[in-house]
C-alpha cells in the first residue's frame, strides 16, 4: 500500500488489487469504531481507498499499522445478499457472443459467481460488483442508452452492477431485479455496501 | 410559510450538506459558499446547520405569509421589499406578514444566500435538507408557487452564533456535471447530456450572448443594470492548490504558469475552466477512485474541472491537485480569471 495526499485533509491509499483495498477498508472501519482514528468518509475505489476528513498525523498512524496482520488474511465472511434476477437483458445475446458460450452458460456463470461490492459510485447505491475475473471483461456500449430502468443488471469491464434508479447508462444489460437497492428511509440507505457479498439468483 | 413568487433559474434549499455517505455514492451537496450561508444564519440567530436558500444569478422573490427576520448574504444584489429598495439593519430585514422580498440579479458574485430565523423546515434526507443537483436527493429546485415551511426553533440556539475562522467552513464547504469530466462510468455520454440539462449551467440555455461575458445567457442581460453586472464578470481569483494525488500524470508546472477562465458551463457539480490544455505525460486509464471537494479533475481534453459540492463521489479521470478553499468559486462569474498557487 502506498499513501498519497488528496488535499489538506484526505489521504489516498493505493493498493495492488481489490482484495487489498477491501482489507484496508475493513481495518480502517474497525479501528474507527474502536476510536483509534477519526475519519469522516471511507471511500473505496477500484484500486484505492480514500480517507476523507482525517486529522494531521493520520499518515504516520496508518504507516505504523502492521499490514500483514490484516492484508491477505482470511476473514470471517460478511453478510450475503441474494438478488433475485430475471435474466432477459437486451444485451444477453451480445454478452454470450463475447464470452463464446450459450445464454444458459452465461446465466450459470453469473449465478455461480461469488460477487463482492468493491465500491459504490455513479449514483447513490450503485455498487460495482467484482468477482467475474478479467477474462469476462466486456466493453461499455459505444452509445449509452438514454434510459436504463431501475433494477437493470449490467456488465462493464469485469464488474457487474445494478442500476438503483432509472438513469442513462452504458452498461451491457443481462437482466433485471425488482429489489429496492437504495432507500433514504433505511439505514444504511444502500442495500449493497462496500464489502457485502452478493449472489445473483435466477428467477 | 413562504410562497415562492419568482423562483429564478436555479434556487435551491441548502445547508451544510450530507457527509458520511460518500462510500455509498451519495454526494456531499450543501451550500457552495458555506461561509455566506453561515453568516446569514448567524445574522438571524440560526445555528450553522440551519437550511437556507441558495439563489443563482437572477435571484428570486419570496412572499412571507407571516412576519419573519431574514438575512441575505453572498452575491451583491439589490433587495426590494414590496417593490421598494430596502437596506438591511444590522444585517437583517424584518419582513412584515404578507410582504414580498425580492432578491435581484447578482451585480457581483453569483449566489446569494437567504436565511430566515427558524430555518427552512423541509424534510431531512440522510441528515441534510440540501438539494443535490447531481443525484436528485433532497427537495426539488424551487418553482414558482412552491411553499416553504419555516422552522420554529431559532430561539433555542441562542442569539449570535460565532462566525468562526474562515478555515472552519473549508471542510464543510461545499453545479450537475458538465459531461465529459465527470466519472460517467456507468452512464457514459448520455449521463453527461442529462447533467447539462438539469444542472442550470451558469451560461443559461438559450438566447443571445452578451458581448462582455462569454456565453452569458441572453435572458440574463436585458435590464439596464445588467451592464454593471456584466462588467463585474472579470474578477481575478487565486486558488491555493495541494498537488496530488495524480500530479505525476502531468507536468504540474503547466498548472501554475497558466491562466484559466471560468466557463459558463460551470454549475453546482464543478467549476469548469478553459485555457491552455494540461498535457498528460502518462497515458492509460485510471481505475475509478474516490475524489474530494476541490479536486481538480483533468479529463481527456486537458481542460480542468474543479469539483464543487454536488461532485460525484468517485471519478475516472486523474486529479492533478486539490483546491484548498472552494467557497470563493461559488461567486466566480463566467469569464473570471483563475490562477493556481502551490501549497505545501
Amino acid at each position: 500500500m502506498r499513501l498519497k495526499r488528496s488535499g489538506a485533509s484526505a489521504l489516498l491509499l493505493e493498493c495492488r488489487d481489490g482484495d487489498e483495498v477491501e482489507a484496508w477498508r475493513r481495518e480502517v472501519v474497525r479501528r474507527r469504531e474502536a476510536g483509534e482514528l477519526r475519519v469522516i468518509d471511507i471511500v473505496p475505489g477500484a484500486r484505492t481507498l480514500l480517507l476523507d476528513g482525517v486529522e494531521p498525523g493520520t499518515d504516520a498512524l496508518l504507516s505504523s499499522w502492521r499490514a500483514h496482520d490484516f492484508v491477505g488474511v482470511e476473514h470471517r465472511e460478511g453478510s450475503l445478499v441474494k438478488i433475485a434476477t430475471v435474466f432477459d437483458g437486451e444485451d444477453l445475446d451480445d454478452v454470450a457472443a463475447r464470452w463464446s458460450m450459450p445464454r444458459e452458460r452465461v446465466i450459470a456463470r453469473l449465478t455461480e459467481t461469488n460477487f463482492t461490492v468493491a465500491f459504490c459510485g455513479f449514483a447513490p447505491g450503485f455498487a460495482y460488483l467484482r468477482g467475474l475475473g478479467p477474462e469476462y471483461a466486456v466493453p461499455r456500449l459505444d452509445t449509452p442508452r438514454q434510459r436504463v430502468p431501475a433494477g437493470a443488471v449490467g456488465l462493464a469491464g469485469d464488474y457487474c452492477g445494478i442500476y438503483p434508479t432509472a438513469s442513462p447508462g452504458g452498461w451491457r444489460l443481462v437482466g433485471r431485479t425488482s429489489e429496492t437497492l437504495f432507500d433514504v428511509r433505511r439505514e444504511p440507505p444502500a442495500r449493497l455496501t462496500p464489502g457485502t457479498r452478493v449472489q445473483l439468483v435466477a428467477t | 410559510m413562504i410562497t415562492v413568487v419568482r423562483a429564478g433559474p436555479l434556487t435551491t434549499i441548502q445547508d451544510q450538506g450530507r457527509s458520511g455517505y460518500a462510500h455509498l455514492g451519495v454526494p456531499r451537496s450543501g451550500a457552495l459558499d458555506q461561509w455566506a450561508l453561515r453568516r446569514a444564519n448567524a445574522l438571524v440567530g440560526n445555528p450553522p446547520h440551519a437550511a437556507g436558500l441558495e439563489t443563482t444569478l437572477l435571484g428570486c422573490a419570496l412572499r412571507f405569509e407571516r412576519a419573519a427576520v431574514v438575512a441575505v448574504t453572498g452575491a451583491t444584489a439589490v433587495l426590494k421589499l414590496d417593490k421598494l429598495p430596502v437596506t438591511p439593519r444590522d444585517g437583517v430585514i424584518e419582513v412584515p406578514a404578507g410582504s414580498v422580498l425580492d432578491i435581484g440579479r447578482a451585480a457581483r458574485g453569483v449566489r446569494s444566500y437567504v436565511a430566515v430565523a427558524g430555518g427552512l423546515d423541509v424534510e431531512l434526507v440522510l441528515g441534510s435538507r440540501s438539494t443535490d443537483t447531481l443525484s436528485g436527493l433532497g427537495p426539488p429546485k424551487l418553482t414558482d408557487g412552491t411553499s416553504l415551511p419555516i422552522g420554529d426553533e431559532s430561539g433555542q440556539f441562542g442569539p449570535e452564533v460565532e462566525f468562526g475562522a474562515r478555515d472552519e467552513g473549508r471542510r464543510d464547504a461545499a453545479v450537475r456535471a458538465a459531461s465529459r469530466a465527470v466519472d460517467n462510468s456507468a452512464g457514459g455520454a448520455a449521463a453527461g447530456a442529462r447533467a447539462v440539462d438539469d444542472g442550470a449551467p451558469l451560461g443559461g440555455s438559450a438566447g443571445s450572448v452578451s458581448p462582455d461575458v462569454p456565453g452569458w445567457a441572453g435572458e440574463a442581460a436585458a435590464a439596464p443594470e445588467d451592464q454593471e453586472a456584466t462588467a463585474a464578470g472579470g474578477d481575478h481569483i487565486e486558488l491555493g492548490v495541494w498537488l496530488g494525488p495524480r500530479d505525476d500524470w502531468f507536468d504540474a508546472n503547466e498548472l501554475f504558469s497558466s491562466e484559466y477562465q471560468v466557463s459558463p458551463m460551470s454549475n453546482r457539480v464543478g467549476c469548469r475552466l478553459s485555457g491552455a490544455a494540461l498535457p498528460r505525460i502518462k497515458t492509460g486509464e485510471l481505475p475509478s477512485e474516490g475524489v474530494v471537494l476541490g479536486a481538480i479533475q483533468v479529463p481527456a481534453d486537458g481542460q480542468p474541472l474543479i469539483f464543487l459540492a454536488d461532485h460525484p463521489t468517485t471519478g475516472g479521470y486523474p486529479v492533478i491537485g486539490v483546491v484548498d478553499d472552494v467557497n470563493g468559486l461559488a461567486q466566480a462569474r463566467p469569464g473570471s480569471t483563475v490562477r493556481f498557487r502551490a501549497l505545501d
